[in-house]
């Protein structure tokens, strides 16, 4: 709860240090804020057993685990966002007061325990959100993002919240302890409202996590925001979405594995090969990544389908290697659109020559994406096909590995113009500022950390 | 000094070590020293090891602990010959790339895809087995596509994602297998231990086979091949063909047809039908050829089919071919694939049409040439004919018809080979290679260590024999149809 209320407090008081024009403060400030918060994290690891609040939130392992990600990763995207924001807008302050607000939404959708608090921390996070996907005022494509993704949230959020009523009306509770004993007290007389209901949770948490026949607000919104916000937006609110996913199929509706599985299957192969053959076809490594993204959901949806002892520690270490090689390769992004104005993969010709440590995180950033061993992606991939074996979805792991090869030809892509073609602007002017060094560094690091030795992350859950 | 352990590790410092070397020409001494630093390594196990049917210099370490995954690797008679054949041809590898120019990067990604190699090869455990299986593909990709020529980026691409396919359909046998093992666990032994259901097995051949038979490559899985092998630099064509191939066959002989009897049984005829059209078809394409490394190319994809048909014919004389074989072929393609290389740095090409009459100028080479063509062809006294021998008996042993065809092999490759070295070496020599040069330094050394290692190995192929002999009784033995 400290973290939660920290967060909350440091939005306000970034929010007057923006008012105070004490914009060189701003940065070191909510870095340390971030840091107090990650604390109060670690300081109630293996504290909590019982919700709080009258049942409202729960801050066990799996909350604290996902939400020292979350905390994690935004440190990450802010550390990239020092000459970032102020290069496309004057009030830099509203940036990390609405990022903060919308992380500390996410910490609630890790944490709830009611669902109540499940809509709350949805709407927390989105609603900050919705203004820093439209903050370019006067660029057409960010407003156009804006209004997209606003009209399609509230769209997702109007079938959420039916859902949530729907299953109040059957069960009489918002406390999901509450709903999931009426399901094992009612094997057999559940109510039709309650089918319904889980239906349109669903459809509104996979608006959420952009999986298809949900998935047509991705492209374009992670296209139009400014590149920075379209790294959390495809990090931190996807990993904090699956968390809330995740917990409400293991831990409530888990008895009803029979009726929701034959969904998710098909959703999960259209997903898959919507992503895959899209991302494909992509010219711009921007775009490339929105649909990439869009097939990620599909292999983390495998951990909701199979629900096995490792499923919470699957999702974790593959939102982890994913989040990390995405702050990587938009890291690399932003500064090579910085340097050559383009978004392209032709942009990136010849970066393995003049700029080698860039071009080698990225490279690392695309393998782990792509699933290859020794690093993290493989672990994440690994874990979770693992898990659908145990429930011999053998057809499904079928259709994951084609699309694991079809994505191995658009994330090599990029490896391949930044190897193998020369560079097309003469002169290298990319300048790779300390704070950007450092976050590729770690990504690096990490992501190969995990990569080899993964059970410092799994023996967590 | 025999922790197998450090001999997996120092390939990976050696890599790290030369990825951040300055210059190109330290990288490449730090390389050749430490490649014969690994051989000096290597040295103990060859001494202590005792040529019984156990697994020796065991190492076995928690991985991930949530899915019983442990870090297992050991040797065996099969094992130890593949190693000794990685380790041995890395040197000599590395020396042939001296008077070329590569960077400090090329020694620093071969080094890596030397562990991944190292760690296939030792592997007890099979998710230990995949991650040094994709280990090895990363850096030879790079390396085949950075220094490569022609239409690189396109061939080794798909290359890529045909290898890649394969082996991911190899993960979903390897999780479906380790689901069914008591403990759910990735042992080679459980696994090997395993009696799985008759249809499962039916799957789980091709799932495999299919894998293995891209890398090695089996007709029809080998149509990446010629391509790569022609376009990738010459350091990049004697990795695939001397080394890496050889996973696909150690595979078969350690994870296919152990773990899935059965499966082995039902379509083993199939496969081994398939190697030996192999055989024939790329013996007959070779013969057509004007690229002489695209004749190299298709000439070892007729051996390796002669490999794998020995294999799968799983009796003891064929599957001592085998490992005999691999060795082998791994010493004369290397030899093959320099000589070449020689030719092109002087001449320029390697059309046969425009090439003849090398051998004037250029005598030593004519004789390396001769040497490495006849281990290759197999002729008596060198090292291909041992081999080649055992394959074809154990083929006969099953079906004359099988060693019949396998045995075109034979008569087709001197053919294509005498016809590579006629149009090359003999007739008129051109007046505009009047002026090259022969063979000299670092050329000179590798070629006579592969003319040696030639000769020595078919005059004492016992040695290598007694290695594998009582592994591979016992693996024989316990695997019945």
């Amino acid at each position: 709860m400290g973290a939660i209320i920290t967060l909350s407090l440091l939005g306000i008081l970034v929010l007057y240090l923006g008012l105070y024009k004490a914009k060189s403060l701003l940065l070191p400030v909510t870095m340390l804020g971030l840091l107090l918060a990650l604390g109060f994290e670690i300081a109630a690891w293996n504290t909590g057993e019982a919700p709080i609040y009258n049942g409202m939130v729960l801050f066990d392992n799996f909350a604290l685990a996902f939400s020292i990600v979350c905390i994690f990763i935004t440190g990450l995207v802010l550390l990239l966002s020092k000459e970032y924001f102020s290069s496309i807008s004057k009030n830099v302050a509203e940036y990390y007061c609405l990022i903060l607000f919308s992380l500390s939404g996410a910490l609630m959708v890790c944490s709830y325990h009611n669902f109540a608090m499940l809509f709350v921390g949805i709407e927390v996070m989105s609603v900050a959100l919705y203004i820093l996907v439209g903050i370019r005022k006067s660029d057409f494509s960010s407003n156009e993002a804006a209004l997209k993704y606003f009209l399609m949230g509230a769209f997702s959020t109007g079938f959420l919240l039916f859902g949530i009523t729907l299953l109040y009306g059957a069960t009489g509770t918002f406390d999901i302890t509450g709903v999931k004993n009426y399901l094992l007290s009612n094997p057999t007389t559940i109510s039709p409202l309650f089918y319904g209901g889980i239906l349109l949770l669903l459809v509104g948490l996979l608006f959420k996590i952009g999986a298809a026949p949900f998935h047509f607000w991705t492209p374009d919104v992670y296209d139009g925001a400014p590149i920075l916000i379209t790294t959390y937006m495809s990090t931190v609110v996807k990993v904090a979405s699956f968390a809330g996913f995740i917990k409400l199929f293991s831990y409530v509706f888990a008895p009803l594995q029979d009726f929701w599985t034959p969904v998710l299957l098909v959703i999960i192969v259209v997903t898959l090969f919507i992503g895959n053959i899209t991302a494909m076809k992509q010219t711009s490594f921007k775009r490339m990544l929105a649909y990439s993204s869009i097939s990620h959901a599909g292999y983390m949806l495998f951990a909701i389908i199979s629900l096995g002892a490792n499923a919470n520690s699957s999702i974790l270490v593959y939102g982890l290697a994913y989040s990390l090689a995405s702050v990587a390769a938009f890291a690399g992004l932003i500064l090579v659109k910085r340097s050559h104005g383009s978004d392209q993969f032709i942009a990136f010709d010849g970066l393995g020559k003049t700029n080698p440590l860039l071009a080698l995180v990225i490279t690392v950033a695309m393998l782990s994406l792509a699933g290859i061993p020794l690093t993290a992606g493989f672990i994440g991939k690994f874990m979770l096909f693992s898990g659908a074996m145990a429930d011999y979805h053998v057809i499904l792991l079928v259709m994951a590995v084609i699309n694991a090869a079809i994505g191995i030809f658009y994330y090599l892509r990029v490896v391949v113009h930044m190897y193998f073609y020369p560079s097309t602007v003469g002169q290298d002017t990319l300048v790779v500022p300390v704070s950007f060094n450092v976050v590729l560094i770690i990504t690096l690091l990490l992501t190969v950390l995990v990569g080899v030795y993964p059970n410092c992350i799994i023996s967590l859950l | 000094m025999n922790n197998l352990f450090i001999l997996l590790l120092l390939p990976v410092a050696s890599a790290i070590l030369l990825a951040f070397a300055k210059s190109s020409s330290t990288a490449k001494w730090i390389a050749l020293v430490l490649s014969l630093v690994q051989v000096a390594l290597t040295i103990p196990f060859l001494c202590a090891f005792i040529p019984d049917a156990s697994v020796q210099f065991e190492q076995s370490f928690e991985w991930i602990s949530s899915l019983n995954i442990r870090f297992h690797v050991g040797l065996d008679g099969i094992s130890l010959p593949l190693v000794l054949l990685t380790n041995g041809l890395f040197p000599l590898i590395i020396l042939s790339t001296f008077s070329r120019d590569y960077k400090h990067s090329f020694y620093a990604l071969a080094s890596f895809m030397q562990f991944g190699l190292l760690l296939v090869f030792t592997a007890l455990d099979a998710f230990t087995f995949y991650v040094g299986w994709e280990a090895a593909l990363i850096p030879i990709y790079f390396i085949c596509a950075l220094w490569g020529e022609g239409d690189r980026i396109r061939v080794n691409l798909k290359f890529f994602i045909y290898t890649f396919f394969g082996s991911l359909l190899m993960l979903i046998a390897i999780l479906y297998l380790a689901q069914q093992t008591p403990n759910k666990d990735f042992e080679w032994a459980s696994f090997a231990a395993l009696e799985i259901g008759e249809n499962a097995q039916r799957w789980l051949f091709w799932a495999f086979f299919i894998a293995f038979a891209i890398k090695i490559p089996v007709f029809p899985f080998h149509t990446w091949q010629p391509d790569t092998y022609t376009n990738a630099p010459t350091a990049g064509t004697m990795l695939l063909a001397g080394i890496m191939l050889k996973m696909g066959t150690y595979g078969v002989i350690r994870w296919l047809i152990p773990v899935i009897p059965f499966g082995t049984s039902v379509y083993g005829t199939v496969a081994l039908v398939l190697c030996i059209i192999g055989i024939v078809y790329a013996s007959i394409i070779a013969f057509k050829q004007q690229n002489a490394k695209r004749l190299i190319a298709y000439s070892s994809i007729a051996h390796v089919g002669l490999i794998t048909a020995g294999i799968f014919a799983w009796n003891q004389d064929g599957l001592q071919g085998a490992l005999l074989q691999m060795v082998n072929h791994g010493i004369s393609v290397i030899g093959l694939f320099l000589v070449l290389d020689i030719i092109k740095s002087r001449t320029s090409t390697l059309n046969l049409s425009e090439l003849g009459g090398l051998a004037y100028n250029m005598p030593k080479l004519a004789v390396f040439f001769v040497i490495i063509m006849m281990g290759a062809v197999g002729l008596p006294l060198t090292n291909g004919f041992v081999g080649e021998f055992l394959l074809l008996k154990s083929l006969y042993s099953i079906d004359i018809w099988y060693a019949v065809f396998a045995g075109l092999t034979l008569i087709f490759g001197a053919v294509y080979m005498l016809r590579l070295f006629q149009k090359s070496m003999l007739g008129v020599l051109d007046s505009k290679y009047v002026n090259v040069y022969d063979v000299r330094g670092t050329e000179i050394i590798v070629l006579s260590i592969v003319s040696a290692l030639i000769i020595l190995l078919g005059i004492f192929p016992n040695e290598l024999l007694k290695l594998s002999e009582a592994s591979v009784n016992q693996l024989i033995q316990s695997i019945k149809f």
